[in-house]
């Protein structure tokens, strides 16, 4: 990982380290289901127990996503979201809570705006860094440009599947953490935590990455106790998208300070 | 990025020599990281297999024995007579095993597959002609098939979705998004993922991440070489043109391919225009002229401002996806291949001359090459390039690929033309 650039996902990671937790990492989508309601559903995230909040920009084509998410993001752009309101949404978040904020986006979204204006924009809004579900590093040049030069935190996504070789290239392209993808197949809540996740892991922190976060299927308490046994922070979306969806924006508090009681070591 | 001016590109190399992953500035792997692996696979299969003669001696025989190749090249007089001194020439993947060229790609892909020890292949479908040549495809290697098929094109493509459930593979309508094809491939992009041990996903056109648009080129080339060699045995010369319809295009790169560095040769891919390209109901993203990344590649795509895919519309199932292969991005860019949208009501008319006249009824995807055909003819005539005094080897030849039957569309066309009672006619839509 390249580390002479301040990152705020890792300060984050390792102040809940200092703190004997797991970093908990919540996923929600930007707009949904208005975008102030996503705002007040991020705030509630931050304040209960978040330390990093990954907003998902609605796209029309998530291959990565499962029914929920898919359906949560499909409502948000039929409401009329568009891109740039995310930054907004960025600003709000990281003044009304202390935790750092990440956009998770597929890539057309941010290489139809222009790379460097969407990275000015949203390190202008305060954000932190950008997970990218379908960029690998193979096509990230202008990425690597555009984050270095406004300090973004790049989260490269390893995988089950991912060979020795994409696995360093990945922990090597990476700032912040990287994101351990636990399972093989699209968000959505599971039953357990994937077998496979441990040793995408392992994988990962031996090829050299200090912060290994674990996402896809994290849904329970005891998934994120789980988590903490191998992993620097669990990262749980699909849980907190049906709370929003079911309760609104204060269910979302409740679930991750439920979630959060896993987060702790001791 | 916008689009650059036509024949702003550099490329002074072999255009023919072209590989992926990158075709000037399209193509790539924009894909998630779960699927690298798998795409390495595929990649090292089919690099390997084609310097293999136990694998080029199979397809062959599959080709011969079974696809029915070489496809015939014939002449259709009465459909081009109103155009003195132009001959059209078909290139008939219509008598194809399955009705069309889709099998040719197929074919290839299910050796890999079968190669690779998969045991099952999925895949997604518009018209239904892939998805029909991918269930025949498992039926004859005795494969496991799921083909993803637009709730909305489940409709218009009924007959297609019986022929493939008959051959034995389970159809899934999808019913998120727009409900046509750029739906059933990210549908069946989610089911690679997490499926990729067992299963190969049979794209069927020459879009998505490296090495499809290589790869399924390769395996529809075989249109192009017979038709160069058919074009000198049946005419003493090279075409002056050939035509192809572009929806991801797969049948066009594969007739163009045999050509491209045939300077005189002019090539030209008919992308949909639906209702008109000025009215946004149209599936013609080179003319839209907006660059991004979709399904893995970088290349001309239906976008809004914001980056989101912009639904497309096309009377043909076929051609009714917002993307196109980004070797037909770079084609266009460097000049070598022009690109032009055709409506729905001009690619309606050619389907019923050519039925009327020739007696052959061409799938509606292939009339919008009909309907360039016809057009290029028409201006050869008016600019005086050509009359009924221009002597036979002089004449212009055209060749269009013929890319599929009607069959499938019989009732679409039977509604467009009022043939059917009012309250029947929604079967056809
Ligand atoms: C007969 C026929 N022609 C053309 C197409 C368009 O595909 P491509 O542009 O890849 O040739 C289809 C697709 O379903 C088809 O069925």
């Amino acid at each position: 990982m390249t580390e002479s650039i301040r990152s705020l996902t890792a300060e984050k990671i390792e102040q809940a380290r200092a703190e004997g937790r797991t970093a908990f990492i919540g996923y929600l989508p930007a707009g949904y289901p208005t975008i102030d309601d996503s705002i007040e559903a991020a705030v509630q995230l931050g304040n209960n127990g978040a330390d990093i909040i990954e907003i998902g920009l609605p796209y029309s084509d998530p291959v990565m996503d499962g029914e929920v998410i898919q359906k949560a993001t499909a409502e948000a752009l039929q409401n009329g979201f568009r891109v740039a309101d995310v930054f907004h949404i960025v600003k709000e978040v990281t003044s009304r809570t202390d935790a750092a904020v990440v956009i998770m986006t597929y890539w057309n979204l941010v290489d139809r705006m222009g790379v460097d204006e969407f990275s000015r924009r949203f390190a202008e809004a305060g954000g932190a860094g950008l997970v990218t579900p379908d960029l690998v590093p193979e096509e990230a040049g202008e990425w690597f440009e555009a984050s270095d030069k406004y300090e973004l935190d790049r989260i490269f996504l390893t995988a089950p599947s991912s060979p020795d070789e994409r696995v360093k290239l990945t922990v090597d392209s990476s700032r912040g953490f990287v994101y351990a993808v636990s399972v093989m197949g699209i968000t959505g809540a599971r039953g357990e935590v994937s077998n496979a996740a441990e040793r995408v892991v392992r994988r990962a922190h031996d090829a050299g990455a200090p912060r290994v976060c674990v996402g896809l299927g994290i849904s329970e308490p005891h998934h994120v106790v789980e988590i903490g046994s191998y992993a620097d922070g669990a990262i749980v979306g699909t849980a907190l998208v049906s709370a929003l969806r079911d309760n609104g924006p204060q269910a979302v508090g409740e679930i991750t300070r439920n979630l959060v009681t896993g987060a702790s070591k001791n | 990025m916008e689009r650059p001016a036509p024949g702003s590109y550099e490329h002074d190399g072999d255009f023919q020599q072209l590989e992926g992953p990158y075709f000037g500035r399209y193509g790539g792997q924009w894909m998630p990281e779960s699927l690298m692996a798998a795409l390495q696979e595929v990649e090292e299969t089919f690099r390997k297999a084609i310097k293999d003669p136990e694998f080029i001696a199979e397809l062959n025989d599959l080709n011969t024995n079974y696809i029915n190749r070489p496809s015939l090249l014939t002449e259709a007089p009465r459909f081009a007579q109103d155009h003195p001194g132009v001959r059209i020439f078909l290139k008939r993947e219509d008598l194809n095993h399955t009705g069309s060229h889709k099998i040719n790609n197929v074919i290839g892909q299910a050796l890999l597959a079968k190669r690779m020890g998969k045991t099952r292949l999925i895949a997604e479908t518009g018209a239904g002609q892939h998805g029909v040549a991918t269930a025949t495809a498992a039926a004859l290697f005795g494969l496991e098939c799921t083909v993803y098929m637009g709730e909305a094109d489940t409709k218009r493509q009924a007959l297609n979705v019986a022929r493939m459930e008959m051959l034995g593979a389970e159809v899934k309508a999808v019913t998120i998004g727009a409900r046509t094809l750029k739906d059933a491939i990210n549908e069946a992009l989610r089911d690679w993922v997490a499926s990729v041990d067992t299963t190969h996903y049979l794209l069927g056109t020459v879009t998505g991440p490296a090495p499809f648009p290589e790869m399924v080129r390769y395996f529809h080339q075989v249109i192009g070489d017979e038709a160069r060699e058919q074009s000198l045995e049946q005419t003493g010369k090279l075409p002056d043109a050939v035509i192809a319809c572009v929806g991801g295009g797969s049948n066009a790169i594969g007739l163009f391919h045999g050509f491209l560095d045939d300077k005189n040769v002019q090539l030209y891919g008919m992308e949909a225009g639906g209702a008109g390209v000025e009215t946004g109901k149209h599936a013609a993203p080179i003319a839209l002229g907006r660059v991004g990344v979709l399904h893995g590649a970088r290349t001309y795509l239906m976008q809004d401002e914001d980056g989101q895919t912009i639904d497309s519309h096309s009377i043909s199932a076929g051609l009714d996806y917002p993307g196109v292969g980004p070797q037909h991005a770079f084609l266009h860019d460097t000049g070598r291949a022009i690109y032009q949208p055709v409506s729905d009501s001009e690619a309606m008319d050619a389907f019923k001359l050519l039925t009327r006249s020739e007696g052959i009824m061409p799938a509606i995807e292939s009339s919008h090459a009909l309907a360039g055909a016809l057009r290029l003819a028409a201006k050869w005539v008016a600019d005086g390039v050509v009359d009924e005094t221009t002597p036979q080897d002089e004449q212009k030849v055209i060749i269009v690929n013929l890319s599929g039957r009607g069959d499938k569309d019989v009732s679409t066309a039977a509604t467009w033309f009022g043939m059917v009672p009012e309250d029947h006619a929604e079967a056809g839509e």
